[in-house]
């Protein structure tokens, strides 16, 4: 929710230049925040050296010991154990197809609200966000329900449909507020030459606001791949599962393998840190390139 | 809202459409669905039976429900304010004065790995931690090695030590996010703030509080409110972790209303839990739109 404060941040100001402060202080504060990184990191460095340490190497010297020879036989056995590709196929479907439809609910939805300026526009920004703060609890069972009853539980269109509209609630509340500080002049401009509200929309307003589009889709893409607990509901068969779904299923199943569960671990972070590096780059330019005023 | 020269704005109605159709079908409608159904008693299959209050009376008695709105109350220490001293001080430390003294790279570094656990699958954390912590995991083979054996636990299995394993792995999840969002909001700080204040010789902690702490105000209060409500609605890492267990000893609403739904299927019980847990939500979440709504009216 707060990621409004990131994506709309203005750039960061620029270092003091000012007297750098006695030695010894500085160096005691660097050790600890070092040390709390090293907490943090922690947990992914050991998923690293594990997952690809050979079985004897565990058993000899534990989790902590540099493996001597790096193998991935735990990194293929739970691959295939965990039928993987389909998993990573499946996380990406649901992902881009929320992604995408978030995006063009969240825009229509703000073209209306933030440009057209239609009558109770507060209202309903008001509850669509408490639409999405109130717990998944208390929607859960009658969503599921639902699909049930016509035939889309088990399927990743229902997931696709039910996260697309819980995620375009926040995409609008941004949208909306970006958009109403949108230039009216090339409105205007746009109208004067008689292009209609859906030429408007396509051509004038979807250009110019694509930077900001794309790091919203990129949180809808993450978020999605993050969800748990309607994924886990609404698809039961293996086949329809995802990433975060596999993974919360697999608690406890390797417990006497510990190089296959750092695997597990590994193949979870893998994908997002990923995200993480390409996502760090659209998030600056996304800011950057918002700048529309 | 100056009247605008753009032609009338009745044909913008129809690009809400499709918005209000999924939310009435995916948000409004199973919300009162669930608010009724709480009234009743199902399982499911069949017609609800119209039960009046008795699911509420019952759950004034419920043992289980009182411990895991206890157990909610520990979760916000770890969901909310040790996540938000140590981001407010982690972002003052980087800000004010990591990048003074060692450059903006460093400070972006440490930002960008702290901020690393938020960005994983809940459930990838949880099934990391939850490898660390098992009886022979990798927590105990540490204790071991550095000879302190005799201390090492049954983390997440002992109904003493759940709570604190799992408080553990929040924290490590939560600390991320409030870094992250203090940081941005520090950026529209005016530097010279800070430094007429250091001329005035006032030392990193005298600008954090007399400086950092009130101008981030408004981030605070969002980080509260928005941590506070996902602490309302804690579940992947206990059903990853615990399962609520040992003993419901890091049992939450989420997981016991999740249990009740699907496992003993007592959907009226569960839907009348859900509806406790969404009361409160709204009514945190309607503080933070007052507040949103305030914000804005001063910034314009």
């Amino acid at each position: 929710m707060a990621n409004v404060g990131v994506l709309t941040g203005t750039p960061a100001k620029v270092a003091r230049p000012h007297a750098r402060q006695r030695a010894p202080m500085r160096w005691v504060v660097l050790g600890l925040l070092l040390l709390l990184l090293a907490f943090t990191l922690f947990p992914f460095f050991l998923a690293l050296i594990n997952a690809v340490k050979p079985g004897p190497d565990y058993l000899r010297g534990g989790p902590l010991s540099i493996p001597t020879s790096i193998q991935f036989d735990s990194i293929i056995k739970f691959w295939g154990q965990a039928d993987y590709s389909r998993k990573l196929l499946n996380s990406v479907i649901i992902s881009a197809s929320v992604s995408v439809l978030a995006v063009i609910i969240s825009l229509f939805n703000a073209y209306a609200l933030g440009i057209g300026r239609v009558r109770g526009s507060t209202i309903i920004l008001a509850i669509l966000l408490l639409g999405t703060m109130v717990p998944q609890e208390s929607i859960v069972y009658p969503i599921y329900w639902m699909a049930k009853s016509v035939g889309l539980y088990d399927t990743q269109l229902a997931v696709i449909i039910v996260l697309a509209v819980l995620q375009s609630a926040f995409g609008t509340y941004l949208l909306s507020s970006v958009m109403s500080t949108f230039p009216r002049e090339i409105l205007e401009a746009a109208e004067i030459d008689g292009a209609s509200r859906w030429q408007v929309l396509t051509l004038v307003v979807v250009p110019i606001m694509q930077p900001t589009l794309m790091v919203l889709g990129t949180f809808f893409f993450i978020w999605t791949w993050n969800e748990f607990l309607i994924p886990v509901i609404m698809l039961i068969s293996n086949n329809n599962q995802t990433v975060s779904v596999a993974m919360g299923l697999t608690r406890g199943q390797n417990m006497s393998d510990p190089t296959l569960q750092a695997a597990a671990g590994l193949l979870g972070i893998a994908p997002t840190v990923i995200f993480f590096l390409i996502f760090q780059r659209t998030l600056t330019r996304g800011i950057v390139a918002g700048a529309v005023k | 809202m100056a009247g605008s020269a753009v032609r009338s704005r009745r044909g913008y109605y129809l690009y809400l459409i499709p918005g209000f159709v999924g939310l009435m079908l995916i948000v409004i409608g199973p919300q009162i669905a669930n608010f009724v159904l709480s009234f009743t008693a199902w399982k499911g299959v069949g017609t609800p039976r119209w039960v009046g209050s008795q699911n509420y009376e019952r759950l004034l008695t419920d043992d289980q429900f009182w411990g895991s709105m206890h157990n909610t109350l520990l979760y916000i220490i770890s969901m909310t304010i040790i996540p938000v001293l140590l981001g407010l001080i982690l972002a003052s430390l980087l800000f004010d004065y990591v990048r003074d003294q060692f450059g903006e790279r460093l400070s972006s570094f440490f930002r960008a790995g702290l901020y690393l656990p938020q960005i994983l699958p809940l459930t990838v954390a949880g099934v990391l931690w939850g490898w660390i912590l098992s009886p022979v995991g990798v927590a105990n083979a540490i204790l071991k090695s550095i000879g302190l054996g005799t201390f090492a636990q049954n983390w997440i299995g002992d109904a003493t030590y759940a709570l604190p394993a799992v408080s553990l792995v929040i924290v490590w999840i939560q600390v991320g996010y409030c870094l992250v969002v203090f940081m941005a909001g520090l950026s529209r700080i005016d530097p010279a703030l800070y430094e007429a204040a250091q001329l005035d010789g006032a030392g990193w902690w005298q600008r954090l509080v007399s400086i950092t702490v009130p101008m981030l105000a408004p981030e605070i209060f969002v980080v509260v409110l928005t941590t506070l409500i996902h602490a309302l609605k804690v579940f992947a890492p206990i059903f990853v972790l615990t399962q609520g267990g040992p003993n419901d000893a890091t049992l939450a609403p989420s997981y016991l209303t999740y249990y009740h739904f699907f496992t003993t299927q007592r959907v009226g019980y569960a839907a009348a839990i859900a509806t406790v847990q969404m009361i409160l939500t709204l009514g945190l979440a309607l503080m933070f739109l007052w507040f949103q709504t305030r914000q804005a009216e001063r910034g314009a």
